[in-house]
Formats: C-alpha cells, sequence, structure tokens
C-alpha cells in the first residue's frame, strides 16, 4: 500500500471516529457540567443588575449556518432578561436575523414561565437593516428614522415599550450575537466607544479569540460568550438545562478523542523520523 | 400543506447534509450538486431580499408615495444605476464614480472608528498598574498583558536586525504568539466540532425523531 492511499484510509478513519464521538454522547448523554468563566459571568451579570422596566437590545447578526452555537445564547438572554422584568428589542445587521429573532422569541415562549410574554409590549423585533456601521450610527441619532415600523410592517407609534425610545442612550444593555461582519466590532466602537451603551456579545467560537481583548478596563465590552461551551456556561447561570447544555457532552467527548489523535499523530512522526535515523546510520556504517 | 411542505423539507435538509457529507469519502457528483444547489440558492435568496428589504421601502416606496419629499434619494437612484453599468463595456467607465463614492465614505468611516476603538482604546487598555490589586493571579495576568503586547509589537519591528540583546523581546513575543495561535486553533476546532453537532442533531431529531 502506497502511503497516499494509507493517509487517505487513515484521514477516513478519523473522520468516522469522529462522527462516532459526537453522535454517541448525543443519543446517549453523559451530563458532564461546565465552570463558569469569568467573561461569561460579565456578560450575566450586566443583564442581572439591569432593574426591572430596562430596555436591552439583541441585535441577531448571525444567520442559520451558525445557528448551533449562537441561538441557544439568544435564547437563554431573552429568558435571563424577561426573569427580571426587563423587556427586549431584536434588530438584526444580517438578513437572515429577524428570522433567527423570531424563532428565539418563540423558544423562549415555550418556558411555561413566559408565555404570556406580549409582543410591543415585552419585545418587538425591528428587523434587518443594511449598512452595518451606518446604521448603527444612525441609531445613536434615532431608531424611529432608522426603524420607521418593525419587522412586520406595523408602525413604530402602535408599539408600546418603544414609547419613550429615543436613541441608543435609552438602552440598558445591548448584545450583539455575532457570526462576522457586520456586528459586534460595529456595535463597540459606536455604541459603547461613543454613546458609552454598555455592550456584550456572542459570537462563534472561531471569532471569539478575536473579540477577547475588548475586555478591557476600558469595559469596551462587557463580558463575551465565544461559541457553544459559553452558552452552556450561560444556561448554568440561569439554572437551565438547555440545547447548549446537552450538546456539551458531545462537544467534549469530540475535544478528546481531537487530542488523542494529536498526541498518536506526533508519536508516528517521532517514530517515523527515529527510523530514518537509525536507516541512514545502518546505511552510512 | 405546510405541514407537508414542512415534512419535504426536512428530508430535503436530510439529503443535502449526506451529499455534502459524501464530500469526506471522495469527490463525487451529489457533492456537486449540492455545493451549486447553495450557491446558486444563496445568491438568488440575496438579491431578492435585499430587493425587498433595502431597495423597495428605502427607495422605491418612497419615491412612489412623496417624490417632490425624497427628491435628495435620486442621487443614491442614479449612483445605482451608474454602478449596473459595469455590465456594459462600452458606458463601464460611469461605475468608477459610485465605487469611489462608496470607497471613499467607507474608509473615512472606518479610519475613525479603528483609530479611536481599536487604536487608542486598545492602547489605552494596556496602561494598566499590575500592583493596584493584591490578588497574585490578577498580578501575573496583568503583568502578562504588558510584557505581551510590548514583546508582541516588538516582533513586527523590522527597521533594524534583531541580534544579540534586542532578539530577547522578540523571543519572548514569539512565545506569546504562538498561545495566541494554540487558543485559536483550539476555538477553531470548538467551531467546527459545533458545527457537526448541529448537522448530527438535526438528523437524529428533526428526521429520524431519535432524540427530543
Amino acid at each position: 500500500m502506497s502511503q497516499n492511499t494509507s493517509s487517505v484510509i487513515e484521514r477516513r478513519i478519523v473522520y468516522f471516529l469522529l462522527f462516532l464521538a459526537v453522535l454517541l454522547p448525543l443519543l446517549f448523554p453523559i451530563g458532564w457540567g461546565s465552570d463558569v468563566s469569568p467573561v461569561v459571568k460579565m456578560s450575566y451579570d450586566l443583564i442581572d443588575q439591569t432593574p426591572a422596566g430596562g430596555i436591552g437590545l439583541i441585535s441577531f447578526d448571525y444567520e442559520a449556518s451558525t445557528i448551533t452555537e449562537i441561538q441557544p445564547m439568544a435564547v437563554a438572554q431573552i429568558e435571563h432578561a424577561w426573569s427580571k422584568g426587563q423587556k427586549v428589542i431584536a434588530t438584526a445587521l444580517w438578513p437572515q436575523g429577524p428570522q433567527m429573532a423570531a424563532q428565539s422569541f418563540e423558544e423562549a415562549k415555550r418556558n411555561p414561565l413566559f408565555k404570556d410574554k406580549e409582543y410591543g409590549v415585552d419585545y418587538v423585533n425591528l428587523g434587518y437593516k443594511v449598512g452595518g456601521m451606518v446604521t448603527v450610527q444612525a441609531l445613536g441619532s434615532s431608531f424611529k428614522d432608522v426603524y420607521p415600523k418593525d419587522s412586520s410592517g406595523r408602525d413604530w407609534d402602535t408599539l408600546p415599550m418603544l414609547k419613550d425610545l429615543k436613541n441608543l442612550k435609552g438602552l440598558s444593555w445591548i448584545c450583539s450575537l455575532s457570526a462576522g461582519e457586520p456586528g459586534l466590532k460595529d456595535w463597540i466602537m459606536i455604541a459603547h466607544d461613543v454613546h458609552k451603551v454598555p455592550v456584550t456579545g456572542g459570537t462563534t467560537a472561531v471569532s471569539a479569540p478575536g473579540f477577547l481583548p475588548y475586555v478591557n478596563k476600558n469595559g469596551q465590552l462587557t463580558g463575551l460568550l465565544g461559541g457553544l461551551k459559553a452558552a452552556s456556561e450561560y444556561e448554568a447561570l440561569i439554572g437551565k438545562k438547555g440545547p447548549a447544555t446537552t450538546k456539551m457532552d458531545a462537544q467534549s467527548v469530540a475535544h478528546i478523542l481531537i487530542l488523542v489523535l494529536i498526541a498518536a499523530g506526533n508519536i508516528k512522526v517521532w517514530i517515523r523520523k527515529r527510523d530514518k535515523v537509525n536507516n541512514t546510520e545502518v546505511t552510512n556504517a | 400543506m405546510p405541514e407537508i411542505m414542512n415534512t419535504v423539507g426536512i428530508w430535503l435538509g436530510a439529503f443535502f447534509t449526506f451529499a455534502i457529507f459524501s464530500f469526506l469519502y471522495k469527490d463525487n457528483p451529489f457533492y456537486k450538486l449540492a455545493e451549486q444547489i447553495f450557491v446558486g440558492l444563496s445568491a438568488g435568496y440575496g438579491l431578492i431580499y435585499i430587493i425587498y428589504a433595502a431597495l423597495i421601502p428605502n427607495l422605491f416606496h418612497k419615491l412612489a408615495t412623496d417624490f417632490s419629499g425624497n427628491l435628495i434619494l435620486l442621487i443614491p437612484f442614479v449612483l445605482g444605476l451608474m454602478m449596473i453599468t459595469r455590465m456594459v463595456p462600452k458606458f463601464q467607465w460611469m461605475s468608477r464614480y459610485p465605487l469611489s463614492i462608496v470607497i471613499g465614505t467607507s474608509a473615512a468611516i472606518s479610519l475613525l472608528r479603528f483609530l479611536k476603538s481599536d487604536l487608542i482604546a486598545q492602547v489605552a487598555a494596556t496602561m494598566i498598574n499590575p500592583f493596584e490589586t493584591k490578588v497574585p493571579s490578577e498580578i501575573v495576568g496583568k503583568l502578562m498583558i504588558i510584557i505581551g503586547t510590548i514583546c508582541g509589537v516588538y516582533f513586527f519591528y523590522f527597521s533594524k536586525k534583531q541580534e544579540g540583546i534586542a532578539k530577547i523581546p522578540s523571543k519572548i513575543g514569539v512565545y506569546f504568539l504562538m498561545v495566541s495561535f494554540g487558543a485559536t486553533f483550539g476555538y477553531t476546532v470548538m467551531a467546527r466540532i459545533s458545527l457537526l453537532i448541529g448537522r448530527l442533531e438535526f438528523l437524529l431529531k428533526d428526521w429520524l425523531h431519535i432524540i427530543k
């Protein structure tokens, strides 16, 4: 067997093992817990310490491809805000954002505690706007000019919870659930750095390291949720065994497998190098 | 009817999931089919969405209902038409004007914001007193931020050859960069596994109804 064929077969074995490592914990959950990291706790505290009646804004800056990682964060944050008597506005800088928001509100309302939450009083879905940073900048002047109607075409004035809201400064907190550009960065740059409104965020795990430097002493970002693990930590903080928590078993088993495979790969390379050196010494002798 | 459409949607989703996964074995016509349909659908969806979510409410509807009150909208309307001239080789030059306006304004807006948020605010965030706290782990953490930032930036200083004592901070900077790459790789693995979990959950929950 050539080395190329052997490497193709090895690759397929790795895919198969990874498939099993994810599949089995989904079928037979283990129930492993995970510790809450400080950046997730910061994000939780921001919403937790906002007084009842405050208005929070969640910007749905992602689409269906990243729903597994980000949607559980949205549902958990909506439930958390509602449990504290706060109101939630949904906006979107990505075209599929309004659908993601509608699904999240629907999911949160399945919780018996929140089944009576009323559209226009406890939450609104303002919909998608093009423009990214320019849109956020315009929200700093007037919400109503940017969103004269909500995502279903209702006039701004017919939505009671928006009666006293003029611009970004009227918000208690902002959370951008972001899978790329435009997204969290635009909210940090305008909403926090210009208007001084506390901003927190949730991103895919890939983007998380790039946003961690914004969690700094200047408070550019008040905590960060990075990927499925952070979503499960947030669920733990609000005392919920939600979708992120149940998927963490599969994530953990897959990570252990990857660590084992990295170790095995390195040992194999080391043995190959040692054999090569030995063969060279024998030939030279 | 909506229930049948929902079932058809789930079966199509399952078929395309397997079609894309089949690439892991080897390239094949099912994968190609799924890939082409995805690209075509995304482009079509994006175009129609922009027409209905941006062009109609922000431009056509306003001009149709109150033309004289929205005369200023004729400027972006004409610029938009000029952009379409890219498709006609003879008039292609006209598209450079709206393009230059887009690039110019984007650059100006971004420059100001990035300068404030990414440069000044980030530099200011590293100007910390590590000994203002008594907690040892926090002191170490703050020192790491200061040393890591200085040495990391120094690694990219190429105006003088880094040798002798000048090589030490550069070497430390490399170690910090390596740790950062390792963390990024770990997060990337986590994200990719999450995608696989999402697809398997769809197959087991929505398609096969094996899990709740």
